[in-house]
């Protein structure tokens, strides 16, 4: 899994229809800072995350195991909204 | 698999139920020397890890599975495989 933060939303209308009702959010990947590293991704979330949450998702085939029909093209997805991280920075854990 | 020292304890109420009893922690991947190689990931603990150890990950979904023994499939791909007591690299080497 990878650490990440959410920037934004992409609506398509048409699409593929295994992504019928999929919610796909913008990902800004982070570093273990919280630092930008890397490309924004378009990722499919299952959790209801939401602009500005701090979120851990998954990429690879993996990721489409996350939705309910788990045989899905989709490469990456929003697993869980990250509460807070114990252990690095302690000045910055409530503010996730 | 690969080298990593574990450097935090990721929290998350809300996640997707295949997560639900499972620790998270962050971990930074290293050489064989213990140096940091910059890249940083979010593994599943399988063995008790503590921040601040060296730990051998496995970054692959069959395996991750495998080791968890999880009977039905999941969105898992690395995982915590065990504690690293010791490296030694050969002189000659």
């Amino acid at each position: 899994m990878k650490l990440g933060r959410i920037i934004g939303r992409v609506v398509a209308d048409r699409k593929h229809e295994s992504f019928e009702g999929v919610k796909l959010l913008l990902i800004q990947p982070l570093d273990s800072h919280r630092q930008p590293s890397g490309d924004v991704l378009v990722g499919m979330d299952v959790v209801r995350a939401g602009e500005g949450d701090l979120i851990f998702y998954e990429s690879s085939k993996e990721a489409g195991q996350a939705l309910p029909n788990w045989f899905h093209p989709g490469d990456v997805a929003i697993m869980g909204i990250i509460d807070h991280i114990e252990g690095i920075d302690a000045e910055t854990t409530g503010g996730a | 698999m690969l080298l990593a020292k574990v450097i935090a304890n990721v929290v998350a109420d809300t996640k997707i139920d295949d997560y639900k009893n499972l620790k998270i922690m962050m971990v930074q991947e290293i050489d064989h020397t213990g140096r940091d190689n910059g890249k940083m990931v979010l593994a599943v603990d399988h063995a008790q890890a503590g921040i601040g150890d060296t730990v051998i990950i496995c970054d692959e979904g069959g395996s991750a599975r495998m080791l968890l023994d999880t009977p039905t499939i999941m969105t898992i791909r690395t995982v915590i495989a065990g504690i690293v007591d010791e490296v030694t690299l050969d002189p000659d080497g």
